[in-house]
């Protein structure tokens, strides 16, 4: 510390105290990205762009307010959609140029005009169901943003959590089990959630007392959960489908909210769910609080930031951890419940595929804030549903460039365009009381 | 302040004194020991290879506990066990002891079969199964001493398969040259796929685990996606996504002729095995890898430019994990190839890395140790009945063991290893891949 310290002082050996510089940091990344995808846009909707007529299907049959389809000619709005990017983009280079920042609602347009004009463009001669798209896209997400919260706290409380995919997994497992030996669906989400807090048990154990490394104890821990579910499957759910693995016991129904549920669009997206959706709200909302308004909240992160320093003050470390990283299992297991008891209704081997891993990019994009993982989650969801909408409907682009996208913008955003992401400064590192 | 609940155990100072080992060794072996070769006989007994080879016996102990748990004869004979016990027990032992010895037959020789040649063909398979996980662990573990984490082991296995595979259909060359160059061709595309991941963490200090993670999936839709387009790699006049078969002139030669599967990759694994070691052990580039590993700061203190050293670690580990690709589809599956040829080695690779402790040798056994326990899985799913699964399971469990020797000392009850006047076992997971 002193060292570096030294040379600082010794630069300015007869000057005045500095007065403070504002420093100006021109960042050209953002303009720079809006005129990569404007010249896309510019090559996808006007040089190869497409005839005929975009349909965009706003309400289900079953809905009390109807809305009429939206129909637009498919290259006359592509066409408009592109001068409106590179007319953004433009404007975000004269910020640029003049040392103003671009604020976030720049950004957001840029991104909502270029999918829209990417839909149209993709949807010519066809009707996109946007209703059906978004319960997809929830569906596909929710488990994701149960992952994605898991990894918040757990990463929050410096404790690295790759076993996301082993929680989920496990949850999806004992909870389709318990569900369709009792019946009763709320046992089903209990113990989905002990199942993840099971695994967490096993991560924290190896990680906070025997101090092995949590990245490997999470890698292991998946492989393990994996083969031990599927060991199980094949050996014993298969034997007995009727009594272990019932889909028409384990599957939740759907509860519409009265009122709420007749909104045109959000209506049938948000609150025509199972109750497992419902706790999803809730959860995001008090993790979201408890994180940042709560004494629990602040002992986390600052467990996670600098655990010497939360230590000397005389919160407990170790405990805090082991105790955090559990409520992170529970989570995800949570999110576990929702492959059976919420969508498919059965176990299957392998079924969360990969979900974990996403959950866990989620909350790296989202950089360990638990709505903007949430986002992410939504964004990762949307992508993949996007893409099996669009291979019915036949999509131009192949299928598997879609299914690839949200994988691509992950790099892109690890690697930094989108802005140098840093996590908790304790987390992955054992805390070794001296 | 705090309750003790977390003692120093592995990484504390070397204060503590262990358990009095003299007075009353508990240890199987210990007891035999003269004071003089008391620190020889604690080295042996709490030391890292007793701790490999118990952790193996562990985790079979648990493999064999829930293959009894899941055996129905088992669960028929506890239905009346206070009648006859001894039923029981039999069916445990039956069980148990039929899964294990099939697994041997698999694995190592065959006593039912009449003649050498085909009582020792299953060694040949484990070693034909060991093949690309020896390479693969080689990369991971090459990885793991500059400290870095290559969870990418599959999409480099498939980019370097695909571009192995289409040198070996695409050129009439003559044998020898047409070998040489596929494998270089794939081991190039492994070697790029991972240099990439490589030159995002040296120039925007992109999180390796992440970008290895999403590589995996981008490689495996562009693989799914060249497997589904005519002219890239699906077979002409075939509509399923599968490649051609490799001409005879790019595959490997049988090693012990054509009645056993062995072919020369394994030579190729030897030779790479040797020339890990030796860039570890014995070259410059070697030492500055492991300076990297051990502690980046004191690295580039001492002028070792750890940028650069992160790019030639993942070059290097993607280049061995694409051997691995090449030994799949130019050894093992010659007729042609899908998207599932990568057989998750690419996850395996990392047991198997740290399972030999990230050493060239280490990881050499270790391979062969997994490729036993896939070639006897298979055997043992064939005649017994019992799903593959449990393989993995016991394989992470290993690992996990592995992982926290004071764990595995709590369960047998060792010693400690004092490390008196010999060399202390360095190798601890933790501290190999960070």
């Amino acid at each position: 510390m002193s060292i570096q310290d030294a040379p600082v002082q010794h630069n300015h050996p007869d000057s005045l105290p500095p007065a403070l510089e504002t420093t100006v940091v021109k960042s050209w990344k953002a303009p720079i990205a809006f005129g990569i995808f404007s010249i896309v846009a510019i090559l996808l909707f006007i040089a190869f762009g497409r005839e005929g007529i975009s349909g965009f299907r706003l309400s289900t049959d079953s809905d009390f307010v109807q809305i009429p389809t939206i129909e637009a000619p498919t290259r006359a709005t592509g066409v408009v959609l592109t001068v409106l990017l590179v007319a953004l983009a433009a404007y975000s280079a004269f910020l640029v140029s003049r040392n103003r920042p671009v604020r976030l609602w720049v950004t957001v347009v840029f991104a909502v005009l270029f999918l829209v004009a990417f839909l149209t463009w993709a949807a010519a001669g066809e009707t996109i169901p946007v209703p059906g798209l978004l319960v997809g896209a929830v569906g596909l997400s929710v488990p994701l943003v149960f992952g994605a919260l898991g990894g918040v706290i757990s990463e929050r409380v410096g404790v690295v959590n790759v076993a996301i995919e082993g929680q989920l997994l496990a949850g999806a497992f004992v909870s389709a089990i318990v569900a369709s030996v009792t019946g009763q669906p709320v046992l089903g989400l209990i113990s989905a959630m002990a199942a993840g807090v099971l695994v967490s048990f096993v991560l924290a154990a190896f990680s906070i007392k025997y101090f092995v490394d949590q990245v490997i104890v999470g890698v292991v821990l998946n492989v393990l959960v994996t083969g031990l579910t599927s060991f199980l499957y094949s050996q014993v759910l298969t034997k007995n489908t009727d009594l272990l693995n019932n889909s028409a016991t384990i599957r939740l129904p759907r509860l519409p909210i009265p009122g709420l549920s007749e909104i045109p669009i959000l209506g049938p997206v948000l609150f025509r769910q199972t109750i497992i959706v419902y706790i999803l709200y809730v959860a995001v909302a008090v993790v979201f609080f408890a994180l940042f308004k709560t004494r629990w909240g602040l002992r986390l992160r600052a467990v996670g930031e600098h655990p010497q320093a939360a230590d000397t003050v005389g919160i407990n470390v170790a405990r805090t951890r082991f105790w955090n990283v559990s409520l992170a299992g529970a989570i995800a297991g949570l999110g576990g419940a929702y492959f059976t008891m919420g969508s498919v209704g059965s176990f299957n081997k392998e079924m969360t595929a990969g979900a974990g891993f996403i959950a866990l990019a989620a909350v790296i994009f989202g950089r360990w804030d638990p709505i903007r993982a949430t986002l992410a989650a939504l964004l990762f969801g949307f992508a993949s549903n996007l893409q099996s909408v669009l291979s019915i409907i036949g999509s131009p682009v192949p299928s598997e460039f879609m299914l690839m996208l949200p994988y691509l913008v992950t790099i892109f955003a690890v690697a930094g365009v989108v802005g140098r992401v840093r996590g908790p400064a304790a987390a992955g590192k054992p805390y070794i009381k001296s | 302040m705090s309750q003790p609940s977390v003692p120093p155990v592995e990484s504390g100072p070397p204060v503590e004194s262990g358990p009095p080992v003299a007075s009353s060794p508990e240890g199987p072996d210990a007891s035999v020991a003269e004071p003089r070769w008391h620190g020889v006989m604690r080295e042996i007994v709490g030391g890292s290879a007793m701790i490999s080879v118990l952790a193996v016996v562990l985790a079979m102990l648990a493999g064999g506990i829930l293959i009894a748990l899941t055996d129905d004869k088992v669960a028929a004979a506890s239905g009346y066990f206070f009648a006859r016990p001894g039923d029981l027990i039999k069916a445990v032992w039956d069980s148990v002891s039929g899964a294990y010895t099939s697994l041997f037959q698999g694995a190592v020789y065959n006593f039912k079969r009449p003649g050498f040649i085909a009582g020792i063909k299953p060694l040949t398979e484990t070693l034909t199964f060991a093949t690309p996980l020896i390479a693969a662990g080689l990369g991971v573990g090459l990885a793991f001493r500059v400290g870095l984490f290559n969870i990418g082991g599959r999409g480099q296995m498939l980019i370097a398969a695909a571009c192995a595979g289409w040198v070996s259909w695409s050129f009439e060359l003559p044998y020898g040259l047409h070998l040489i160059l596929a494998v270089a061709a794939g081991v190039i595309g492994g070697a790029l796929w991972g240099g990439l991941v490589g030159l995002l963490k040296a120039r925007t200090g992109a999180h390796e685990v992440i970008v290895t993670i999403m590589l995996n999936f981008v490689a495996l839709y562009l693989v799914s996606f060249m497997l589904k387009t005519p002219g890239l790699l699906q077979a002409p006049g075939s509509n399923n996504p599968k490649t051609p078969a490799a001409l005879p002139t790019a595959v490997f030669p049988d090693l012990l002729g054509s009645q056993f599967n062995l072919h020369w990759g394994f030579i190729f694994v030897i030779a790479a095995t040797v020339y890990v070691w030796y860039l570890l052990n014995r070259s410059n580039l070697g030492f500055q890898f492991r300076a990297v590993g051990e502690n980046p700061n004191a690295a580039r203190v001492a002028g070792i430019s750890v940028n650069k050293m992160y790019i030639y670690a993942m070059l290097l580990s993607g280049g061995l994990v694409g051997l691995a690709g090449v030994a799949q589809v130019l050894g093992t599956v010659t007729t042609g190839f899908s998207s599932g040829i990568d057989a998750g080695i690419g996850f395996d690779a990392i047991t198997v890395a740290l399972l030999g402790r990230s050493k060239p040798w280490g990881i050499f056994f270790a391979g062969i140790l997994f490729g036993a326990f896939k070639a006897g899985g298979f055997a043992m799913q064939a005649s017994e009945g019992i799903p593959i699964d449990i393989v993995v399971v016991i394989q992470s469990l290993i690992v996990l063991f592995i992982a926290a020797p004071p764990l595995v000392r709590a369960v047998f009850r060792l010693p400690k290893p004092t490390g008196v006047g010999l060399r202390r076992p360095r190798t601890q997971t933790a501290e190999v891949t960070k």
